[in-house]
């Protein structure tokens, strides 16, 4: 009505105004931003804001108090939600990001300290827990060992568990067996260790060493082998599996040598994801080898110690050499599942299936 | 390398009987496979049990009640209900800090964010689900902890009076508060993964609809995002619960490992199943493993359970977006 009663022309401006009510200006969150921060950073200055930390939560409330109260006198109650939800959303991935990056910068900065070519090729032997220097060998010996003889027992059975569900899996048995492969990633690794403990070496008497350990992580790497795997057959399209069919292959041939190498890339990528995650566990392999400070390369017999254990141990000795040996420790560890992480990358890229 | 197979078969492979065998014994050694699984699940929960059993029946005191921990002592005293609270009070003050967080990286990667830098900012993310336990417990106990010391105090200070915060002592170390807030950190990626998946599913109609009558963006999410994902939230919600109970390591480094109910968050003390094995395994004689292992399957049922549920929860979803699409 107001349009043909007014007998001015509107501006756009206007028009806009009319139609989508009034609105914030662009630059006014950047403003708002900018003037947060300058008076955080001026309280800070002046020593009514304690630290840095104290300065980003204020900056972060004057923003969002600012925006809200400018908001909604101008643009009205909705819009003024709406920017303070946007905002909440925006700093949750902020709130996620910050441990993040703490984690990564204090593993690093503290465990340069100790990072020398000796780390890697001394043991603990004969070094005291007051002292410096010492190494972690035999720490990265069982790591490695364990975790290959893990993956060389749960691949093959978790990707044959993969096949069944995929390939032959109808009915009850593989619907169950698909509902407790899910439950199972969510089982404590704690658990596992007692597990193997309770079934293996109280009962049938295995030792306690590093390949009681290794059957612990089996029980924490199988579902997710599982559930890689099976993401991945899901993937291999009907007719490529159909085309074989067609040319009279056997079904079990089928899988060996048509579906098995397309899903491949993705299979390796997802085992080596799993060998990540379970390189770090501590709990299972405290309850299933005992901790040494010497070098071991016998999986089967004798304490074995590992990276976590390792890790677990120095940080329970409490000195402070001990401690920074942990943080050493912890930056091999981190290396170490980045390198499978980055691997993991690089082989889904070298044997990703051809498209023509 | 695969084509020459399928273009030259192995004549042998693909005649009569031969052929049915060779697929009969690959199908039986698959479903073996599968078989193992559950047969692993079941197995836990029975050696755990028989193990249990010894140090349950020499018990003195009630094993649900007590709250002390002398299972090697004469006659063996001892009870889960100080590591029952201290369990379900970590993961609990985990969850309140982690799940709104969790909600909100899920919204921003899903709905928020431009498409061509959400899968990056997901996969950093991620990567702190690929961050072992023991960094966690390294990084809270040494870094964390002291650099929490002047927040736990002024919450003591202003909120004191509510008795959940209340602090007499003024100390404010090695509290299940702390502990609490770095399970909520290692537990984010799991719940905002699954939260995540489940917003991605929401149907563009319904989003193109609701914005298109003029809601905001934040009224869409309420209106269509919400409603469409609170099942996936709520088992999202539920795994993260689940590992927050089962955690040991970070834990087992940050709480002072008091056999004692003390709902006073901020003060030293509190423990949990998890973290009372790994730090009582090597000191234990016979009864004391055994006791442990009984404490080890509580947790084992409690979790299973909790993700027994999360998991109903999801496959339900599935059905209906299946139906949906």
């Amino acid at each position: 009505m107001s349009l043909t009663t007014n007998e001015n022309r509107i501006t756009t401006e206007e028009l806009r105004e009319l139609l989508a009510g009034r609105r914030l200006p662009k630059w006014a969150p950047w403003a708002l931003a900018g003037g947060a921060i300058g008076i955080s950073l001026l309280l800070l200055a002046v020593g009514v804001l304690g630290g840095v930390a104290q300065a980003a939560v204020s900056a972060g409330v004057l923003f969002l108090v600012g925006q809200a109260v400018w908001s909604f006198r101008i643009e009205g109650r909705r819009h003024a939600t709406d920017r303070f939800a946007t905002t909440l959303i925006y700093s949750a991935f902020v709130v996620a990001i910050v441990p993040l990056v703490a984690i990564l910068f204090s593993v690093i900065q503290k465990g340069l300290e100790v990072l020398r070519p000796e780390f890697f090729t001394e043991t603990m032997r004969n070094v005291s827990s007051r002292g410096t220097g010492g190494g972690i060998l035999h720490a990265l010996i069982g790591t490695i060992e364990q975790v290959l003889m893990a993956t060389i027992i749960a691949v093959p059975i978790g990707v044959m568990v993969a096949i069944y569900l995929v390939e032959y899996g109808k009915g009850k048995l593989a619907t169950t067996i698909s509902f407790f492969v899910d439950v199972m990633t969510g089982v404590p690794s704690i658990v596992a260790g007692l597990f193997v403990f309770t079934g293996l070496i109280l009962t049938f008497g295995l030792e306690r060493s590093g390949f009681a350990a290794s059957l612990a992580l089996v029980i924490l790497m199988l579902p997710v082998v599982v559930r890689t795997t099976e993401e991945m057959l899901k993937l291999v399209p009907k007719d490529l599996r159909e085309a074989s069919y067609a040319l009279g292959v056997p079904k079990w041939r089928t899988i060996t040598s048509i579906v098995l190498p397309t899903a491949l890339s993705g299979i390796i990528t997802g085992v080596m994801l799993a060998v990540a995650r379970v390189a770090g566990e501590t709990a299972p392999l405290l309850l299933t080898t005992f901790l040494t400070q010497s070098l071991n390369w016998d999986l089967f017999s004798g304490p074995q110690a590992a990276l976590p254990t390792f890790i677990w141990d120095q940080i329970s000795s409490g000195t402070d050499p001990s401690v920074n040996r942990a943080w050493g420790g912890a930056l091999v560890l981190i290396l170490f599942v980045a390198l499978l992480y980055v691997g993991a990358r690089i082989v889904a890229k070298i044997f990703a299936p051809k498209t023509r | 390398m695969s084509q020459q197979t399928v273009t030259k078969p192995d004549p042998v492979g693909i005649r009569g009987s031969s052929v049915r065998r060779g697929d009969r014994i690959f199908f039986n050694l698959s479903r073996a496979a599968g078989v193992l699984m559950l047969a692993i699940t079941g197995a836990i929960g029975i050696f755990l049990a028989w193990k249990a059993i010894p140090s349950l029946q020499t018990d003195s005191a009630n094993f649900f009640t007590e709250q002390s921990w002398f299972p090697d002592s004469v006659p063996p005293v001892f009870g889960i209900a100080a590591l029952a609270f201290g369990t379900v009070v970590t993961a609990l003050v985990a969850m309140v800090l982690a799940v709104p967080v969790a909600i909100g990286i899920a919204l921003f990667i899903s709905h928020y964010a431009s498409r061509r830098v959400a899968s990056t900012l997901g996969f950093l993310v991620d990567l702190l689900a690929a961050v072992p336990s023991i960094i966690f417990g390294l990084w809270g106990l040494s870094v964390l902890m002291p650099n929490m010391q002047g927040f736990i105090a002024w919450i003591v200070q202003y909120f004191g009076w509510i008795p959940l915060f209340a602090n007499p002592e003024q100390v404010y170390t090695k509290s299940i508060l702390i502990a609490g807030v770095v399970l909520a950190i290692m537990i984010l990626p799991t719940i905002s993964a699954v939260t995540r998946e489940v917003f991605l599913q929401v149907p563009q109609g319904h989003i193109e609809a609701s914005l298109a009558l003029g809601a905001t963006r934040w009224e869409m999410v309420k209106m269509v995002v919400f409603p469409f994902g609170k099942p996936g939230m709520v088992s999202a919600a539920m795994l993260g619960l689940g590992r927050a109970l089962g955690e040991t390591i970070a834990v087992a480094l940050i709480l002072s490992a008091v056999f004692e109910i003390n709902w006073q968050i901020t003060e030293p003390g509190g423990n949990t199943f998890a973290a009372n094995i790994a730090l009582k395994w090597n000191e234990a004689g016979p009864n004391g493993l055994s006791a442990l292992i009984a404490s080890g399957l509580v947790l084992f049922i409690i979790t299973l359970a909790v993700n027994m549920i999360a998991r109903l929860i999801v496959a339900r979803r599935k059905e209906y977006s299946g139906a949906n699409s």
